[in-house]
């Protein structure tokens, strides 16, 4: 890891990097703050990569896109924020009813509605639950740094392709638009099933459907269980996660994005004062790392989740970890003068332990 | 070690330049850096500013609730970020354009360095946010002025490189500002 190599670009731009480097060959996307450096930097950048950049009419009109060529068998991907997002809903409830792969990068503002330009992480609950209709899940990886920006969005790709599903990059606005100097290591090789799937149309060969219609007795049940075997497969195979400090810690916070970064300041704060306290990092929020949370809270009883928002991804923590554990929650809404400070997470620290 | 420096102005002073040149001179140094823009809103006149963190380790958090060290350029962003500084921190600020007489920072260094007449003696009001990262190097010790003035190349587009010349008199400039300042 020379010096030499090392690029100091915003998250956003990391993103749009490694997008490149993992070989997307289409990027479909409407701009819309605190995202825009994304397709902005593609516009320049992915076109003499010999792949095409589309500024699509609309959010809705980017989604489908994506699942087109993904039919097609393309690495394709599209990014967005808050309103835009939602709008893609639709298009992501079809590429998972159709076995699509396909990435879905969200740099998170606040909401509901317009809202605001500001971090947020209220999306947790749209992102890892199945935002649109139907009862599928997507992989959803939480980056906190540049670094993790590129290397996830890497990440996101094979996982995509692997899985037969669409894989989002959750960050925010800090993470996005902050800038931090990465290693922009080369695509790793990975043994990727196939695509014996798409729709190529070259003729002469079997035919092949993509369709997410099953109107056939037991066709759309058989297909629901078959989803959720792979889900099932997902948490075994592919959870991550970053443990801190959590070997002899009396209170564990757990956060993920950028509120971690500030969460591990403040654990560093409260352990120059002696206090015994950890950080957990869910770096997959689907499959969201159960195994680790149940394992550490048979040891470590107490718990203080933080998120920006109302509380979303603690329903997930008290559904995973022991029964006797106790979970706290603080929160910071999203919104302007609302992110918070390591000095106030500390506060918040010696409150629970 | 860990260090934090907080940049705030109006916007069109380069405050957002100014983080951009530490944080490279920062990565010269071999550390690992986290630049915290404001941004979006922000337009020539309205408020900017910036968080620049760099450590030897995990920069960890990027935001900062009380800086060890904040560049302050304009009066509001004095009235409202000087009295973050923590204690036993520096507060770097433009007396060319705030109001320092009876001021004090209680348990902190108030360092007043008239940098908006230092640049337009060097030629460029513009220069005031280089003036600004000299004072910051020379005020701390947290960076060398060699790397700031080798970060230059980094920081600063091919086309304005022709102006490095006068940069590097502005950061200098800065620095030995700090010295006279701590004198006084």
């Amino acid at each position: 890891m020379t010096a030499l190599k090392r690029k100091f670009v915003k998250g956003n731009e990391a993103v749009a990097m490694a997008a490149i480097e993992a070989g997307v060959q289409c990027y479909f996307g409407y701009p819309i703050t605190p995202q825009s450096d994304i397709p902005e930097y593609l516009s320049r950048e992915l076109p003499k990569a010999g792949g095409t950049f589309i500024q699509v009419e609309s959010e809705i009109g980017a989604i489908n896109m994506v699942l087109g060529a993904s039919a097609c068998g393309v690495r394709a991907m599209t990014s967005s924020s808050g309103p835009g997002i939602s709008l893609k809903q639709e298009g992501i409830s079809y590429m998972a009813g159709s076995e699509l792969p396909g990435v879905i990068v969200d740099i998170m503002r606040s909401g509901p509605g317009l809202g605001g330009i500001d971090a947020s992480q209220a999306e947790y609950h749209q992102a890892t639950k199945g935002g649109g209709h139907g009862g599928y899940r997507i992989i959803v990886l939480a980056p906190n740094s540049a670094q993790e920006m590129y290397d996830l969005t890497m990440l996101a790709f094979d996982l995509s392709d692997q899985y037969r599903m669409p894989a989002m990059v959750l960050a925010d606005s800090v993470l996005g638009q902050m800038k931090e100097s990465i290693v922009p290591n080369p695509r790793p090789t990975v043994n990727l099933p196939a695509k014996d799937w798409a729709v190529r149309g070259t003729g002469g060969g079997q035919q092949n459907v993509v369709k997410s219609l099953y109107l056939g007795d037991g066709e759309m049940e058989k297909f629901h269980w078959k989803m959720h075997a792979r889900y099932q497969e997902l948490a075994d195979k592919e959870s991550r996660w970053e443990e801190y400090q959590t070997a002899d810690a009396e209170l564990i916070v757990t956060a993920f994005g950028c509120t971690s970064r500030i969460a591990r300041t403040a654990v560093e704060m409260a352990r120059a004062e002696g206090i015994k306290v950890g950080l957990m990092r869910p770096i997959t929020l689907f499959p969201f790392p159960k195994k680790a949370y149940a394992d550490l809270s048979n040891r470590c009883k107490k718990w203080l989740t933080i998120e920006l928002s109302t509380g979303q991804m603690v329903d997930d923590v008290r559904l995973a970890v022991a029964r006797d554990a106790e979970v706290e929650f603080y929160g910071r809404p999203p919104g302007a003068g609302s992110l918070p400070t390591p000095e106030e997470l500390f506060t918040q620290i010696k409150k629970f332990c | 070690m860990r260090y934090d420096v907080f940049c705030a102005g109006y916007g069109g002073q380069g405050v957002l330049l100014a983080g951009n040149l530490l944080s490279y001179a920062a990565i010269r140094e071999g550390k690992n850096v986290s630049f915290f823009p404001a941004y979006g809103v922000e337009k020539r006149g309205g408020a900017a500013m910036c968080t620049v963190v760099f450590a030897d380790g995990d920069t960890g958090s990027p935001v900062v609730g009380e800086p060890s060290v904040s560049v302050i350029l304009n009066q509001l962003s004095f009235d409202k970020y000087a009295p973050k500084v923590k204690q036993g921190g520096s507060c770097l600020v433009n007396s060319s354009l705030v109001e320092l007489a009876g001021v004090t920072l209680e348990g902190r260094e108030l360092l007043a360095i008239p940098m908006n007449q230092i640049a337009i003696e060097l030629g460029d009001v513009r220069m005031v946010n280089m003036v600004a990262c000299g004072a910051y190097a020379a005020a701390t010790g947290a960076l060398s002025l060699e790397s700031l003035q080798e970060a230059l190349k980094d920081a600063l587009p091919e086309r304005n490189h022709k102006l490095i010349p006068a940069k590097i008199k502005a950061i200098e400039a800065g620095a030995a500002a700090v010295f006279s300042a701590r004198k006084a």
